[in-house]
């Protein structure tokens, strides 16, 4: 018995359909497991409600309330936790045998990686408009100019892009999912030695000397410093500025290092 | 132009060598197992050929296109289905092969059809719909041979296709494995399973140690180990004993005895007038025989024989 098929074609697909059909899989897969939406979702809130509520009464600020400090601290940070999921998801499709079935596709190699990096992204869109949405809730409010708001919205799509191909490539080497898991803990050293959820000026000289130059903190501030105004700057002691040259310099930098490391990474196989 | 052509192919990982100068030729209208046991080498070789792995040292040309000059080619030539059943379990069949399908170049009308044709074939119809968390193992397989069709290959490579699966859901992937071959889709699969190389084979090439050490039909190679097996089944278990010890006499090796079968074995010279000299003794004795049969050698036996080791991991 033969199966009529519509004939064979030339030419595979190219790198806009490819990447968008890889992109829809790994969209398919994060809408169907509710358990992740959800998850992530009660987590973030748990997390911001602590924060705002139960630590937040013990931390005071001048000029700025601590609700507009701390929101942008985990807009920022929920980047990371996300980028968490894309390890995760980069181990498994390796380890279940989809990454090998893929390769063996004659399409562009770099397709699978961009279509999980744009599919990332919208999941990072997602949970950027969920904590945004909570934030209000408890009293978030913008003190700088809509154009600043949705700049540092812009920003932290580009953050989460960034993190994607350290992420990316966490989940290639680590070759199992929990061990990703795993690896991705180191999310939790940059995340609270941050500037993202309380000042630096209270921690240790030597602790501080990290949290000041780190990427996280620069990039919190600059989120920070374009939705909160003044206040933020004054704060902080520096222009909203130098926290957005910084915090692109740093987006730079890391894409600069880690996006070919993953190409390099996922072509050795 | 040869299918499949591998010269003194060699690929290490670190200091081991998974393929160690192998060398086999798979003409058009061919299948044909590798079989072998675990760590022979048999995954390596199927996964230079889907580009995934780049070889050492050695040529090895799909259709006459070499892997390592020209991977983009080849990877249009050959679609990869195996054990690890690389299909998304959050998606439904369908969409599975769909995206496949698209993957490979058609459009979204073509794709829907050509998945709709493949689930067809693999009986996976009915639930197409489903999400294939869903699916039994077997289903996954079927989905997952479904979904390597669809680039219309023209090598078909199936690494280890029934392993871990139950019975009823090997026989089904066997008879979807048939209806493909009686398609004209050139098949090379992967076993350890020496009645499934028996079965879907048309050639079978015995790799231990990265080298091919055997090739042939299965009917070749059993002959090739050279022997005929006489097997003998007595009505009553107190006589085997006896029987052994008289096949033993005219054996060309030791008798085996299987006692849940009131059975008894040996290996004779390639010649059939000695099986009947053989088998005089025995009549002389006057134990009653149930049975008595000649045969050629298994695969197993085969293997033993061609290889000089018993082969591991034997189903």
């Amino acid at each position: 018995m033969s199966i009529a098929l519509a004939p064979p074609r030339g030419n595979a697909a190219g790198l806009f359909v490819s990447s968008g059909q890889i992109a829809r899989r790994v969209l398919r897969k994060f809408i169907r497991s509710p358990q992740l939406v959800v998850v992530g979702t009660v987590q973030g809130a748990m997390f911001l409600l602590i924060f705002r509520y139960v630590f937040g009464g013990a931390i005071d600020l001048p000029d700025i309330n601590y609700v507009d400090f701390v929101v942008p601290g985990f807009i920022t940070t929920g980047v990371l936790f996300t980028a968490m999921y894309a390890s995760a998801g980069m181990a498994e499709d390796m380890s279940a045998g989809l990454i090998a079935r893929l390769r063996s596709l004659p399409i562009p190699r770099s397709a699978v990686l961009i279509g999980r990096a744009l599919a990332d992204t919208a999941i990072q869109v997602w949970g950027l408009a969920i904590t945004v949405g909570i934030g209000f809730l408890v009293g978030f409010r913008l003190h700088g100019s809509w154009s600043a708001a949705i700049a540092a919205a812009a920003l932290v799509i580009l953050f989460g892009f960034v993190f994607e191909w350290v992420f990316v490539l966490i989940g290639m080497v680590a070759g199992s999912a929990q061990a990703a898991q795993g690896f991705a803990l180191i999310v939790f050293p940059f995340s609270f030695v941050s500037s993202a959820y309380i000042p630096v000026a209270t921690m240790p000289s030597w602790m501080r000397g990290f949290a000041e130059n780190q990427p996280i903190t620069v990039m919190v501030n600059a989120v920070r410093t374009l939705t909160e105004g003044h206040s933020a700057e004054v704060l902080l002691g520096h222009p909203t500025s130098y926290f957005v040259i910084r915090s692109l310099l740093w987006s730079v930098g890391l894409i600069a290092v880690f996006a070919p490391l993953a190409v390099a990474k996922y072509r050795r196989g | 132009m040869a299918t499949l052509e591998a010269a003194g192919l060699v690929k290490r990982f670190g200091k081991t060598s998974a393929l160690d100068g192998l060398h086999l030729t798979m003409q058009p209208g061919q299948v044909m197992a590798l079989l072998g046991p675990n760590g022979a080498g048999k995954t390596t070789f199927v996964n230079l050929v889907a580009t995934l792995l780049r070889p050492d040292a050695g040529t090895l040309r799909v259709g006459g296109v070499d892997v390592a000059r020209q991977p983009g080619a080849v990877r249009r030539l050959v679609a990869l289905a195996g054990q690890s059943a690389a299909v998304e379990p959050t998606m439904t069949g369908r969409e599975n092969v769909v995206m496949v399908a698209r993957l490979f170049g058609a459009s979204p009308a073509d794709a829907r059809r050509d998945a709709a044709a493949v689930l067809e074939q693999m009986g996976l119809t009915d639930d197409a719909a489903q999400t294939v968390r869903t699916y039994s193992g077997g289903m996954r397989r079927r989905l997952d041979l479904g979904a390597s069709l669809v680039g219309h290959p023209k090598l078909l490579l199936l690494d280890e296709p029934t392993t871990g699966l139950d019975p009823r859901s090997r026989l089904e992937l066997w008879d979807v494995i048939r209806s493909l071959v009686a398609g004209g889709t050139d098949v090379l699969l992967t076993t350890q399973y020496l009645d499934e190389a028996d079965h879907l084979a048309s050639q079978i090439a015995i790799i231990d140690h990265g080298r091919v050490v055997a090739a042939g039909t299965p009917r070749e190679l059993k002959r090739r180990a050279g022997r005929n097996v006489v097997e003998v089944r007595v009505r009553d278990l107190s006589a085997l004993d006896r029987v052994a010890a008289t096949l033993m006499a005219i054996g060309d090796g030791p008798a085996t005895i299987d006692r849940p079968t009131h059975s008894v074995r040996v290996a004779l010279g390639a010649d059939t007038e000695r099986v009947f000299a053989a088998l005089r003794p025995l009549d002389d004795t006057g134990i009653a025989i149930d049975e008595v049969s000649v045969r050629q050698p298994t695969l197993d036996e085969a293997f033993l024989a061609l290889t000089g080791a018993p082969k591991e991991n034997v189903a």
